[in-house]
């Protein structure tokens, strides 16, 4: 038998640093809370500001479900504190799109069944905006690597994909008048391209 | 009566989908009622022993701290186990949060901190000072195998595997053998959504409990007989669930602990778990499994040996069926069967995906695949000739199996035919390419259900049935089935679930929903159709008049007359003539029950077939699955889009299975070591490659009207095991440990 401490006390604890005013830009609006300085951003938004579209499914940068945009970047809003956003630009899920209007990515998202309990969704369409913004992924390939820091218990990482590949497909068209370039990678057989042909045998 | 097919069967896009991609979906963490309280739970460190101290003034004292509740001061509460059962609860004493300081698992619940915001209440309670006495802990199934008992039928359901023939005569008949030993550790659901409760406080004891569960009313059964609530002062609501996977088939103990601080505090409170605290309650078991093979001359299975033994926790018996499925899959005459339990210091294991038949198909398919080579056969061609045409286990026909098309277009889409049985004959460049197939059985399962449908004087019709969607496609569905069954348009028709207000429904799980729920939605319609018909003789309609309900059907918002469609009568009106603002029925549940006490006439089964190519590095030993045809024969498809994801989700579980997931114990602490999300491996995007799903024909008239199956778990057996044997072929390494990782194969 051994005797062990838990949290051992070696001091009297100290109350919680006083609460500061913090102003922030989400979705075109300001907003000004009274919170401890060691809120983070993705708390601030679901617990002070009931924008709880922005989902915590790990607290630790390791899940993406908290995935929002400052400044048009995507970033993990479990892994920043809300003083440090003051002045930027923050757009979360509930600033995308409407009911009545979707985002393209919202409704190629519902087109694509790209989700099935649907608690990853608003951190993967977050982040495969920030994956349009930063305009680096062409090919099947390259969107699942970039959208591999966004976790899908579920497993609906084939029909996000195809998803996020019909948009970047129909911006690409639109804007740039660009078709994406077919995968050379040898990982290339993917969910929205018909069958790959079987491999030949070895001779 | 033969459907329309207005809706069933087409492809429909999930009706929560806006909710869902908008952000609007709440789930049970997400409402924000006013004057709210966080709990935060502080977590054993260590796995065994006692609690001989609480130090929780120096907490008390900080502003804002509301209370630390422990086994100290927790009030009297239910004193009989029996109290403390869920609906589907293992046999044994289920585990009651703080109730004594004994220590029984790492990570056991021990304090429950509450405060004015999460952030007060995180912190305050890091620093709880609680002092242990420890005691040795057994974790380690390998250290106690000769231990392992028998189970009786504790829970629900659980039919201790049956022997048949003589299996020691099958081995000798035998002219080609097979035997391993195989294995897989602990893996936990880990759903998206971590588990959490916000109470609402109304006053007076009455709650609105919005909780993450797949079973609405098996939470609120199991806080009214704690807590001595009635069913009116214990609401729980549950109308969006962040994945379960079986985790959330049990109340878990944030449940508990956010009613009691509501109750004791007599304020609203929301207690959410960390990732961390995800690995502190139920899991899929380790499994450690034997099984031995004898085949014929003509590659006809003599003999069937499959033993398993699994751990279980001090308290509960957890039981699956793990190894009955080898009775039934092929044919056998002679068949060995055992099944036994060893009792750790960890928690209750629990269902997760496919419970049991995932950990036995990965013996036996791989036995299969290892049996296959033994007796020089393809082990596609091996599998056929053992075909079993009639359950032997049960000793029943089969309702319908069409494996048969499963392995025939599974096989042409994968272009099985292409293979080379050799390990490492095949090769892309460098690569080496491993083809691996597998498959599996499940129960077609039916549980007693009620819906309620209400047709309102605008011709909107409301479904509801407390059942839940974890993402399984529940709402669409069943918005469908009413749709089709009224012939209303599908904007007509809102499906509600997820609450105890609305007619009771079983927990979501075992892949009964859709045929429980589906069969209730469709009897109720059946009802309220009745209904219609006489409202229509009570307005003296006369082409009505002697109609009886099987002379009329729904069609275009209308009830028409079947012998002359166009005498017909518009719902609405119908309503609007009743002089009521609407028309209601509910399904009775007596049907289910009598189902279930009659003596089975046919063995249900839902079956699929798995093809599955690697490509292996020869250097790295690095494997990505790059190509996965699963065919799945399960009767009839309600939705085949939300079915297609439902069953890509199942491989991805099966690739993760194969490769990846493993919940490492570290003995020494007996606490599971890599309880997070970075370090409990599941693939993320890139690691997926090109999935197809396929639905082979299947009509069944027998499981329920409407010919469903389920599909929650079919999906995911025999992937695993698929996976494995086509590093098997890619590599000629034969792994039996999963997950297969890089250090077993170089
Ligand atoms: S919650 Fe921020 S990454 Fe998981
Ligand atoms: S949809 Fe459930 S976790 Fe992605």
């Amino acid at each position: 038998m051994s005797h062990i401490t838990q949290a051992p006390l070696d001091r009297l604890p100290v109350a919680l640093a006083p609460t500061q005013s913090v102003t922030l830009h989400i979705n075109g609006q300001d907003h000004t809370l009274q919170i401890a300085p060691w809120t983070t951003l993705l708390d601030a938004l679901r617990e002070y500001l009931d924008l709880t579209g922005t989902k915590k499914g790990c607290d630790h940068g390791q899940c993406g479900a908290c995935t929002v945009l400052v400044d048009g970047k995507r970033i993990n809003s479990c892994l920043s504190l809300a003083v440090m956003q003051e002045g930027s630009e923050i757009q979360t899920i509930e600033g995308l799109g409407t009911e009545e209007n979707l985002h393209p990515l919202q409704q190629a998202f519902i087109d694509h069944d790209a989700f099935q309990c649907g608690y990853c969704t608003p951190g993967q369409i977050c982040s495969a905006q920030g994956l349009l913004n930063e305009g680096k992924a062409r090919t099947e390939a390259e969107v699942r690597e970039l959208m591999s820091g966004n976790l899908c218990r579920c497993g609906a990482y084939p029909n996000i994909l195809s998803a996020v590949m019909e948009v970047l497909t129909n911006e690409e068209s639109g804007t740039k008048n660009l078709k994406p370039k077919e995968d050379v990678g040898q990982w290339a057989a993917g969910a929205t391209k018909p069958d790959m042909a079987p491999v030949e045998p070895a001779k | 009566m033969t459907l329309q097919t207005d809706y069933i069967g087409k492809p429909t896009s999930r009706i929560d989908g806006p909710a869902k991609v908008l952000g609007t979906a709440k789930y049970a963490a997400e409402f924000n009622v006013p004057n709210l309280l966080y709990g935060h739970v502080v977590s054993s460190p260590i796995a065994k022993g006692k609690i001989t101290k609480i130090n929780a003034d120096p907490v008390l004292a900080l502003p804002g701290v509301h209370q630390v509740f422990s086994h100290e001061n927790v009030p009297s509460l239910a004193w009989l186990d029996r109290s403390y059962k869920d609906d589907v609860a293992p046999g044994g004493s289920p585990f009651r949060p703080l109730h004594k300081p004994e220590i029984r698992f790492s990570q056991q619940p021990v304090a429950l901190v509450v405060a004015d915001t999460f952030e007060l209440a995180r912190y305050a309670a890091s620093i709880l000072e609680i002092e242990y006495e420890e005691e040795a802990h057994e974790t380690e199934l390998t250290q106690h195998i000769d231990e392992a008992f028998e189970p009786g039928r504790g829970k629900t359901g659980y039919q201790p595997p049956k022997s048949r023939g003589n299996f020691g005569r099958g081995w000798e008949q035998g002219v080609a053998h097979v035997e391993a030993n195989y294995s897989h550790h602990a893996q936990h659901h880990n759903p998206m959504e971590m588990f959490a409760t916000t109470v609402e406080w109304l006053g007076d004891k009455k709650l609105n409990v919005y909780d993450k569960t797949q079973g609405a009313f098996n939470s609120q059964q199991y806080i009214m007989k704690i807590f001595g609530l009635s069913k009116d002062e214990a609401r729980v609501i549950s109308k969006y669930t962040g994945g379960g996977f079986g985790s959330g088939l049990r109340p878990q103990h944030q449940l508990f602990l956010a009613v009691l601080a509501s109750l004791e505090l007599q304020r609203s409170v929301r207690v959410s778990l960390t990732r961390q605290q995800m690995f502190s309650f139920g899991h899929r078991p380790e499994t450690l499994q034997h099984v031995a093979l004898a085949t014929a001359e003509d590659g006809s299975l003599t003999g069937i040996n499959h033993f398993a033994v699994a751990e279980t926790s001090q308290f509960e018996d957890f039981t699956e069926n793990v190894v009955g499925w080898s009775g039934t899959l092929y044919d056998c005459k002679n068949v060995k069967l055992g099944y036994r339990l060893s009792k750790l210091d960890v928690y209750t294991p629990l269902d997760m995906r496919a419970p049991g038949a995932a950990s036995g198909s990965i013996a036996l398919e791989i036995a299969m695949d290892e049996m296959a080579y033994a007796a020089g056969l393809d082990p596609l061609e091996f599998r056929i000739r053992n075909y079993s045409d009639f359950d032997q286990a049960q000793n029943l026909p089969y309702s319908s199996k069409n494996l048969r098309a499963c392995y025939r277009e599974g096989a042409a889409k994968f272009g099985w035919d292409q293979r080379t049985p050799e390990p490492g004959s095949m090769r892309d460049g460098n690569l080496l390419v491993g083809w691996g197939m597998g498959g599996g059985i499940w129960d077609a399962q039916k549980q007693p259900a009620l819906a309620k449908v209400s047709l309102d004087a605008d011709g909107h019709l409301t479904v509801s049935s407390g059942s839940n969607d974890i993402g399984t496609g529940t709402y669409t569905i069943m918005t469908q089935i009413a749709a089709e069954s009224m012939g209303l348009p599908i904007e007509a028709v809102t499906f509600v679930l997820g609450d105890t207000e609305l007619p009771e429904a079983p927990v979501q799980g075992g892949s009964w929903t859709a045929a429980s729920v589906g069969t209730a939605v469709q009897e109720a319609c059946a009802k309220l159709g009745e209904q219609l018909l006489k409202q229509a003789q009570k307005m003296d309609h006369p082409a009505f008049k002697d109609a009886k309900i099987d002379d009329v059907q729904f069609a275009n918002g209308q009830m028409r007359l079947r012998s002359d469609l166009t005498q017909a009568v518009v719902l609405r009106d119908l309503v609007q003539a009743s002089g009521e603002p609407k028309i209601e029925a509910q399904n009775s549940k007596l049907p289910g029950m009598v189902d279930m006490i009659k003596p089975p006439k046919y063995s249900m089964h839902a079956h699929n077939a798995v093809f599955v190519e690697v490509k292996v590095d020869p250097d790295l030993m690095t494997v990505h699955v790059t190509r996965v045809v699963n065919a799945v024969a399960a009767g009839r498809i309600i939705n085949p889009k939300t079915a297609r994801s439902q069953v890509l989700g199942s491989v991805v579980w099966g690739i993760s299975s194969a490769l990846m997931e493993e919940s490492v114990m570290d003995h020494r602490f007996g606490r599971f070591m890599n309880h997070n999300y970075a370090e409990y491996h599941i693939p993320v995007n890139a690691d997926i490659h090109n999935i197809d799903v396929i639905f082979v024909h299947e009509e069944d008239a027998e499981v329920n009207p409407l010919g469903i199956k389920g599909l929650g778990e079919v999906g995911l057996l025999g992937v695993a095991a698929a996976v494995a044997n086509a590093i098997y072929h890619a590599t000629g390494k034969r792994v039996r440990d999963l997950p297969v990782t890089i250090d077993k194969l170089l």
